[in-house]
């Protein structure tokens, strides 16, 4: 007994660090499983104080191009207006925003809220985003953030009280739903971790006639993204020998360099969606266990 | 000025260049990334004990995780260097106590010679690690070889370059503080 105390005094400061060593490589690899970390709900609410503090400076180096963005945005949105369509066309206009619910009306699908970005990283191959806009706010898990010109910038992680994080598009772990605007092929969006201005869509098939600059947008079968956003546009095709699927390498519509105002959308039907998809999984599982 | 406080301003100094600035300037390579930060443990007193010295390390390296959302890597980095630097002080520093009668490792207090060493070993040691780590969850072996290489690189530079324009007032151990 005597010697493990012995030897605990003397190997004093390597225990501790083992224990420290131990401790953090913990938290590493739980919060790239999980997304979730000790303590980062109070660390988050501090270090999201500061971050709008700074940002309050920071703002004002990008106040021009933020103004040309709004404004081009509006700019699509006024063309929108129904009073610029005389009634002849009525009928033809795709309002993606809305889902018919019965002649009385229109039922709400996607609810956008505004946020601000107060933090934003570009120079590693995990890169998030902080916005302003926290569970107090409505925000949850997994909404889709879009910029404030209409391109998209990645998806809610974490959020805590009065701040949430954004797993932008240039995270080597995200993946989202995309499709070609011409074709409407659907593949997945993903980044390689090297240049933040590409982005890489896999599993668009080779039958798909693809010409430099096409357009990709958000997939229709995305639970969390509206669908129709403009992700970014094909740069270099790279035919994979061994599929038959194109590797495209695809220039972000988005520029991660200078995001301020943001929008975060929430699909209002999302539990229903994620409930029946689940549900049908459970039925189709009985009932082959049934047969069986 | 008591080292308390010294040190206490240098941490949100450093964390304030490392967060805002450093990690904030458009990127010049994806590989060129300066990371100095840990400066801060590198300038610590002589006098802070081995123990201390990890649970200051680990603390500088969550808080900046926390800012990145990396919640563990800096930390665990941190926690080598806090550990490795008492053995280097020993090793580079004159064994003469008479002789030596500075607070903190600097360029003046050890030698040009020495402390390039020091900062050398330490910042291939931080970078080493932290970009172990992540090489770990993703990327090849060329670019975990290339990415210590050129950060080291850039953070060496960026240090001796600071070291020579913002020379630190150096303070002596004396009998009565």
């Amino acid at each position: 007994m005597r010697n493990i105390f012995l030897f605990i005094r003397r190997y004093y400061t390597f225990i501790s660090f083992l224990a420290l060593q131990v401790v953090a490589l913990s938290m590493l690899f739980r919060y790239n499983k999980y997304h979730r970390a000790f303590f980062l709900g109070k660390a988050n609410e501090i270090t999201g104080y500061i971050n709008s503090k700074y940002d309050k400076v920071d703002d004002y180096f990008h106040l021009k191009e933020e103004n040309l963005r709004v404004h081009r945005m509006n700019d699509s949105l006024i063309n929108l207006l129904r009073n610029n369509f005389s009634v002849a066309d009525t009928g033809s206009i795709v309002v993606t925003d809305s889902m018919r619910y019965d002649t009385s009306g229109m039922k709400q699908r996607y609810l956008w809220r505004e946020a601000k970005v107060v933090n934003n990283s570009l120079l590693e191959q995990k890169n998030y985003i902080q916005i302003n806009r926290g569970s107090r706010q409505g925000i949850k898990d997994n909404m889709a953030v879009i910029n404030s010109d209409g391109s998209i910038v990645g998806q809610v992680v974490n959020v805590s009280d009065n701040f949430s994080q954004v797993m932008s598009l240039l995270h080597v772990q995200s993946r989202v739903n995309a499709m070609m605007m011409k074709s409407r092929n659907s593949g997945t969006i993903e980044w390689d971790g090297k240049n933040p201005l590409f982005l890489t869509l896999r599993g668009i098939p080779k039958s798909d006639l693809i010409a430099i600059g096409d357009t990709v947008v958000t997939s229709i079968y995305s639970f969390n993204f509206p669908p129709g956003w403009r992700i970014g546009t094909v740069k270099e095709k790279v035919d994979d020998k061994s599929t038959n699927f194109y590797i495209l390498k695809i220039k972000t519509a988005a520029n991660f360099q200078n995001l301020q105002q943001v929008f975060v959308i929430e699909n209002l039907q999302k539990n229903e969606q994620e409930k029946l998809d689940k549900d049908t999984h459970k039925k189709v599982d009985e009932i082959n266990k049934r047969k069986q | 000025m008591s080292d308390l406080l010294r040190n206490i301003i240098r941490f949100v100094l450093f964390l304030g260049l490392q967060v805002y600035i450093l990690d904030n300037i458009p990127p010049l390579h994806r590989f060129i990334i300066p990371v100095i930060y840990y400066l801060f443990i590198l300038w610590l007193p002589f006098s802070v004990s081995r123990f201390w010295l990890l649970v200051i390390g680990f603390i500088t390296g969550l808080s900046l995780d926390y800012f990145s959302m990396t919640p563990g890597l800096h930390a665990a980095a941190c926690v080598l260097i806090a550990y490795v630097r008492p053995f280097l002080v020993n090793l580079l520093t004159p064994k003469e106590i008479s002789e030596f009668n500075y607070r903190e490792p600097s360029a003046r207090s050890i030698g040009w010679a020495p402390y390039s060493v020091y900062v050398l070993v330490l910042t291939f040691l931080h970078h080493g690690y932290l970009i172990f780590l992540e090489w770990l969850q993703f990327g090849t072996f060329l670019d975990f070889i290339i990415k210590v290489i050129s950060t080291t690189g850039i953070s060496m530079l960026m240090i001796l370059t600071g070291e020579v324009l913002f020379p630190r007032r150096l303070k002596f151990r004396t009998n009565t503080a």
